[in-house]
């Protein structure tokens, strides 16, 4: 089985079907990257991976362990293995960068903080922000507070990673700093499920790709398949879109 | 509580009735006519304050002075002062006209610098692009900060005024026969402060819950989601 | 016929005004510290109440803040002695100011129980945060941030508020000009010094509030008082 298995996943927004019938399986160390129109259900998807939104049928197994979602202690171990990052960083507003990155694996897992301490320094030097560990959010640019999310993430040391369309919410010119940690993190195998608009970027570092359409998964294939070669109507129209549109 | 239903009868007079009616038609008439002369004038002050360049640096100066001094100041001062002010410059008007003065400052600092924040609260951009367009200030102001600026004045503007008809009943404190001074009278004419300031509170609340549903429905109906 | 303008006359009476600002700030601040208490009760009841409390508290609210401040107290002041309830002057404007700022304050605390920042709870959540942790690092530090500057322009236009104690005779900046007004008869000289000093005080609350606010909140904050 593999590591991430997604079996028949729906789930409803107030009375819409948002997810209808998801099925993927992601390896470790594979980068899945979800490709496809807006509101076809690619970031509703990490919303229910992540527990923010209950499933309605389907299961998630996690490393052979079937998550239950409608189990507190359940959640709190898948979110002790699993991380996200968002599109609008979401970042804690009335504390420092170096405390966002801590919060979690100083107050949830409760370790010591000489330690916390030392490896979110680390992390904010790897996402290149030593330099701005005690300013607050609202004084960074949108690429700075996005790579401060993503050291967040990495904070609670995470086997899976989501990143939910990580750059759409940053100007052109801050998007490639951003990008370069995500492939940072892809050569160090780290496994992530990507949704992003970027389709130059998904073709480089993903290991795979599924183009989601009307909360279901149309096709799914190496990044070669998909973009080159789509077999289905709807991934052809969709890619051939894209393409015009870069 | 039981002397107010044995004065009840000797209370509910005709002539009792006009004197209120009279009364609360004036605080409608401070409240109403400050609004508006203040709403004008605030907004051109507004206006002015936020013009840039050399030429206008007086008058830009002058709106910011008299927005921020007479904006600090207790209501009863600004009445004050424009009592003692009328008596010294030897105008002769009605107690009624030096109320109506006092309030207008009033009205017209608070709203000045709502309108202020409004415009402000507009993106730059939008500047950039009218003059880019070779929009001159005024027709910036008036044909594109303004109409986008609206949804922010709107609702500290309709709180400011219900504020505002409160804050008429200082005027009382000159003399001025409104509402408040309306309870005073009665008071001396032998009812009981219970009954007099009892009634005059009724009708304040009337006048301003009747006004602020219709500030609601206001903020409603030009898109604005009532949440107070 | 000119006025001239004699400030000689009523330079002796500014130690006299200095300490009825200072009184002014107390009762200002007294007034405070009771309104936050009622307006929090409110606005607990308000936002979280069941339908009783609700109902009470919104009758509160409602009535207070639609009716003006000075007929409050002067209903306190003439009519509570019927009912055996007599206060002198000071009391009577301290207890007005109060339950009248409760009503204000009350809808501003509300509005802050209201005010959610979504955002920053999912990522808490993903964190794996409980619901308490989520209280003290998120919901709670956002409230601050945003009631902070709502709260503290009402406290800036509450001392603008006391000078209706003056009405009643008390002594603070407003009742000792009126008093100085009745000796010396120098009405603009004394409402003019009065008035510098209001706006002395109001700007002084407004940088010591922006400077709290920059202590804790970490950010610029604005007055608009």
């Amino acid at each position: 089985m593999a590591f991430l298995q997604i079996a028949d996943l729906s789930a409803t927004y107030g009375r819409s079907p948002v997810l209808s019938g998801v099925s993927l399986a992601v390896e470790k160390g594979e980068v899945l990257s979800l490709i496809g129109p807006s509101g076809s259900g690619k970031s509703t998807l990490l919303r229910v991976l992540i527990g923010l939104l209950p499933p309605q049928a389907g299961s998630v197994t996690l490393a052979g362990q079937r998550v239950d979602y409608a189990v507190p202690a359940a959640l709190r171990a898948l979110r002790g293995r699993c991380a996200i990052v968002f599109q609008q960083y979401n970042l804690f507003q009335n504390m420092t960068v170096l405390n966002n990155v801590m919060v979690a694996p100083l107050k949830i897992k409760r370790r010591p903080r000489p330690e916390v301490e030392e490896e979110a320094r680390a992390l904010l030097g790897k996402v290149g922000l030593s330099a701005k560990l005690h300013a607050h959010p609202s004084e960074l640019s949108g690429g700075q507070q996005q790579r401060v999310a993503i050291a967040r993430a990495l904070a609670v040391k995470p086997e899976l990673l989501l990143l939910d369309e990580v750059t759409s919410a940053l100007d052109p010119e801050l998007v490639q700093e951003v990008l370069d940690i995500i492939r940072l993190l892809a050569q160090e195998h780290m496994t992530m499920i990507a949704v992003s608009h970027e389709m130059g970027f998904v073709r480089e570092i993903a290991t795979k790709v599924a183009l989601m359409s009307e909360g279901t998964v149309v096709e799914i294939g190496t990044p070669a398949e998909i973009f080159d070669a789509p077999r289905s109507e709807r991934a052809r129209a969709f890619i051939s879109k894209i393409i015009r549109a870069h | 509580m039981a002397g107010i239903w044995q004065e009840l009868p000797r209370f509910l007079t005709w002539y009792n009735g006009i004197f209120l009616l009279n009364a609360l038609l004036n605080t409608l008439l401070l409240s109403i006519i400050g609004c508006l002369a203040g709403g004008t004038i605030g907004l051109s002050l507004a206006i002015i304050r936020c013009a840039r360049g050399r030429a206008m640096a007086v008058p830009r100066a002058f709106a910011w002075a008299f927005t921020e001094f007479f904006r600090r100041l207790p209501p009863l001062v600004v009445l004050m002062l424009a009592f003692f002010g009328a008596s010294v410059a030897r105008v002769d008007l009605t107690l009624f006209q030096v109320a109506l003065i006092g309030l207008c400052l009033i009205a017209t600092a608070s709203l000045a610098e709502i309108v202020r924040g409004g415009i402000v609260s507009v993106h730059p951009n939008q500047w950039d692009s009218a003059a880019a367009l070779n929009f001159g200030y005024l027709r910036c102001v008036l044909t594109v900060i303004l109409p986008q600026a609206w949804r922010v004045i709107i609702p500290p503007a309709i709180s400011f005024m219900l504020l505002f008809i409160k804050d008429t009943a200082f005027a009382s404190q000159l003399g001025t026969l409104e509402l408040t001074y309306a309870g005073k009278v009665l008071t001396t004419k032998g009812f009981s402060a219970a009954l007099s300031y009892g009634t005059v509170l009724l009708l304040y609340f009337a006048l301003s819950y009747a006004l602020a549903g219709l500030g609601r429905r206001l903020e409603t109906s030009i898109g604005i989601p009532a949440d107070r | 016929m000119g006025y001239t303008l004699q400030y000689g006359q009523v330079y002796h009476y500014i130690p006299y005004l200095l300490g009825g600002a200072w009184i002014s700030l107390q009762i200002a601040f007294l007034c405070f510290c009771g309104g936050i208490a009622i307006g929090m009760l409110n606005a607990v009841a308000l936002a979280f109440g069941n339908r009783l409390a609700a109902g009470v508290a919104r009758a509160y609210v409602t009535f207070f803040t639609n009716t003006p401040g000075l007929v409050q107290i002067y209903f306190i002041y003439y009519a509570l002695p019927d009912l055996h309830i007599v206060l002198d002057s000071v009391h009577a404007v301290v207890l007005g100011i109060t339950l009248n700022a409760g009503g204000y304050l009350a809808l501003i605390l509300r509005s802050g129980f209201l005010s959610v920042p979504v955002n920053e709870i999912d990522a808490g959540v993903t964190l794996g945060m409980t619901r308490l942790m989520l209280l003290r690092y998120v919901i709670v530090p956002h409230m601050i941030g945003v009631l902070y500057p709502a709260i503290g322009n009402k406290f800036i236009l509450m001392v603008l508020g006391t000078a209706v104690a003056g009405v009643f005779g008390v002594e603070d900046l407003m009742g000792r000009t009126i008093n100085a007004n009745a000796e010396s008869f120098r009405s603009i000289e004394l409402l003019s010094i009065t008035a510098a000093i209001y706006v002395a005080m109001t700007i002084c609350a407004t940088i010591a509030l922006s400077g709290v606010g920059m202590a804790l909140l970490r950010r610029r904050v604005r007055f608009a008082g």
